[in-house]
């Protein structure tokens, strides 16, 4: 087994020895032609599409947690209270439910004639960008003097206040006249579909439109990951992780910096839940559960903490099993063996099994963070860390 | 080193002591960590604090640089009362330390935690990291080349982008210096930097605390245990028991006091 280690680690050192300098910046161009052209490979009403569409909006939903949990080492188990507060942007500003107002910003000649407030798509991300940032910081600010431990129940039970105040906002009565804070298990349905001017309305039967729009904000989550990784604020966030009292006793203010990870990592949430709200047409206080801040860390954890590439393939990989591969692919598998059951009633036992899998096989995850992967393969190799590609 | 002249409220006083602490106490729940001390660090100087272990000195340490708030008492940095002040303010302000166990950002590499040291003297925020402005860039490029300079300084020539955990001890102490150096301090407090060194490089760091001193304008505050280093390089040396001060004063003077011979040594010397 390590011999077969040593063997691939050396072919692999030996290949990126022949390779000349700016193949990283190629790989990453061809990645990105790939991305925009991909669905054009697919119909536009495939399942794999769809897949695909929210696959993405996990990535942007993970890159945000590893700013909070991998790169500050803040656990937090409550990150499901942005997807909350990104859908419920879209729920409050893209909708019907404020039925008395009458607010049109930039939409379709459709929505203008709804009553509701209908802002554009593109104010709407702002909106909720802003909101969940805020809600980072006032979630994150309680939690401040706790380490480790302590912050993971803080913030899971945060969590659970927002999906709470979800579920009974249908008997939350604001403004009076009946409007209600939200539509509990009802859900705020329809919301409107995204519309950019010049471009057109999306609708569910074109699919490819609303891939492209997550795969900007993937490309926006990434660029901004790998900027923050590599400044002062991440160095900050790093130094935090590994030694508070050290790093406060050099200057780093741990309050504004830790705060600054939450709001980050928050706004990336806030951006792609309010996303799927307009995707899933819905916003239900169902979608908002526990499991969801557990499904996210998840792809983080496997992906490998604090590692921009990990988390982003850790997002796919887990996306794709859970909304393609076990729903899709493999679900009538166990009939062919003359089972009585679909894959689907497994799930959450397939998924089980493998993170104990990569937990046992690569504890640091699938790509890990080049530090990580220095302390564990340093002194054998004496390799010196080379300046980030990107 | 701060080319910023001090506004002329902050004027320094004439005595012109750099750090001082007045009447300060600690006290952790019903344990009297440190009681009542006193102590004036005159600036350019090099002082020590010195006591059998469990005197206090490190807790001591914690007040002056932020960690610990005092339950009573008043500390100033420069003429500034900075009693209740946030450490990374007290960093601001010119006071840099190193730890007695080193603590070194294991996952960052020897150049990383010199750039942590001077974060207090950057400003770039979120919008500039991301932007990446040309002052952000300036201020990275710069930060990076300072980071190398100090490295060079405190004598750690190779490894600079080596994890710091992987350093040898003597170069992980020395980094630990160049840590605290990179934010460009008044006053650096040493917290046993000798632990663990032979005699030769206990020697050397001696030396080397001079030169810092002279060259870079610093005052030094160690703690130590090494009566060697002690009363080799240090100017006044204060002395701690049972949180308490029992003396103070030159070398010569410190090391004739019965008191201190006493509780630090246990026992009258045998042989003078």
């Amino acid at each position: 087994m390590s011999e077969l280690a040593a063997q691939l680690s050396e072919w692999r050192a030996a290949v990126s020895a022949r390779l000349p300098p700016w193949w990283p910046r190629a790989l990453a161009i061809a990645l990105l032609a790939f991305g925009v052209v991909f669905p054009f490979l697919f119909a536009q009403t495939s399942d794999f599409l769809n897949a695909t569409i929210i696959a993405l909006s996990y990535v942007v939903f993970a890159l945000g947690l590893n700013i909070v949990v991998g790169f500050a080492g803040l656990l937090d188990l409550g990150y499901v209270a942005f997807f909350a507060l990104g859908a419920y942007t879209v729920g409050w500003l893209g909708s019907g439910f404020f039925f008395k107002a009458n607010v049109h910003v930039l939409v379709n000649s459709f929505a203008s004639s709804l009553p509701g407030v209908h802002l554009n798509f593109v104010l709407i991300l702002i909106a909720a960008v802003i909101i969940a940032s805020v809600a980072g910081i006032i979630i994150g600010a309680p939690t401040l003097r706790l380490r480790g431990d302590y912050i993971a129940i803080v913030t899971l039970g945060f969590g659970e206040i927002i999906r709470v105040i979800a579920v009974n906002g249908q008997d939350i009565h604001i403004f009076g006249g009946g409007q209600t804070l939200t539509a509990g298990e009802i859900g705020i349905t329809p919301v409107d579909p995204v519309y950019l001017p010049g471009i057109g309305t999306f609708d569910q039967l074109h699919l490819r439109p609303w891939y492209w729009v997550v795969f900007v904000l993937v490309l926006i989550v990434l660029f901004v990951n790998v900027r923050l990784r590599d400044s002062r604020l991440g160095r900050a966030w790093i130094a935090l992780r590994e030694d508070e009292v050290a790093a406060i006793s050099m200057g780093i203010p741990a309050v504004r910096t830790k705060l600054l990870a939450y709001a980050t990592g928050a706004a990336f949430g806030g951006m792609a839940g309010a996303f799927l709200g307009a995707y899933y047409n819905e916003v239900n206080s169902d979608q908002f559960a526990f499991g969801f801040s557990i499904f996210v860390l998840a792809m983080v954890i496997v992906g490998g903490l604090g590692s921009i590439w990990g988390v982003t393939l850790g997002a796919l990989l887990l996306s794709y099993i859970n909304y393609y591969i076990i729903p899709q692919v493999l679900n009538t598998l166990p009939s062919k063996f003359g089972l009585n059951f679909q894959l689907t009633d497994v799930e959450f036992g397939i998924f089980g099994f493998l993170l104990v899998l990569v937990m046992i096989l690569r504890p640091q995850g699938l790509i890990p963070e080049r530090r990580r992967q220095l302390e564990l393969t340093e002194g054998i190799g004496e390799i010196e860390v080379k300046e980030p590609a990107l | 080193m701060s080319a910023a002249p001090s506004s002329p409220r902050y004027a320094t006083p004439a005595t012109d002591s750099i750090m001082t602490a007045e009447h300060v106490v600690k006290q952790f729940g019903g344990l009297v960590a440190v009681n009542d001390v006193s102590v004036t660090i005159p600036r350019l100087s090099i002082v020590s604090i010195i006591g059998p272990n469990g005197a206090g000195k490190t807790t001591f340490f914690n007040m002056l640089t932020g960690l610990y708030k005092p339950t009573a008492g008043r500390i100033s940095f420069d003429g500034r009362d900075v009693t209740h002040a946030r450490p990374d303010r007290i960093t601001k302000l010119g006071v840099a330390r190193t730890f007695q166990n080193i603590r070194l950002f294991g996952a960052m590499t020897a150049l990383e935690n010199v750039m942590i040291g001077r974060n207090s003297r950057l400003h770039t925020g979120l919008f500039g990291a991301i932007v990446r402005t040309p002052r952000a860039r300036r201020e990275e490029r710069e930060v990076r080349e300072r980071a190398q300079e100090v490295l060079e300084y405190v004598g750690v020539h190779q490894g600079a982008n080596r994890l710091a955990t992987n350093l040898s001890y003597g170069d992980q102490r020395r980094v630990e210096i160049a840590r605290a150096l990179a934010s460009d301090p008044k006053l650096l407090l040493l917290d046993e930097p000798t632990a663990g060194m032979n005699p030769r490089e206990s020697d050397e760091l001696t030396e080397f605390m001079r030169r810092m001193r002279d060259e870079l304008s610093l005052t030094i505050l160690l703690i130590e245990h090494d009566m060697k280093v002690v009363m080799g390089v240090s100017e006044r040396v204060t002395v701690l028991d049972h949180g308490e001060k029992i003396a103070e004063g030159d070398p010569p003077t410190v090391r004739a006091n019965p008191a201190v011979i006493e509780a630090y040594l246990g026992k009258p010397p045998e042989d003078g």
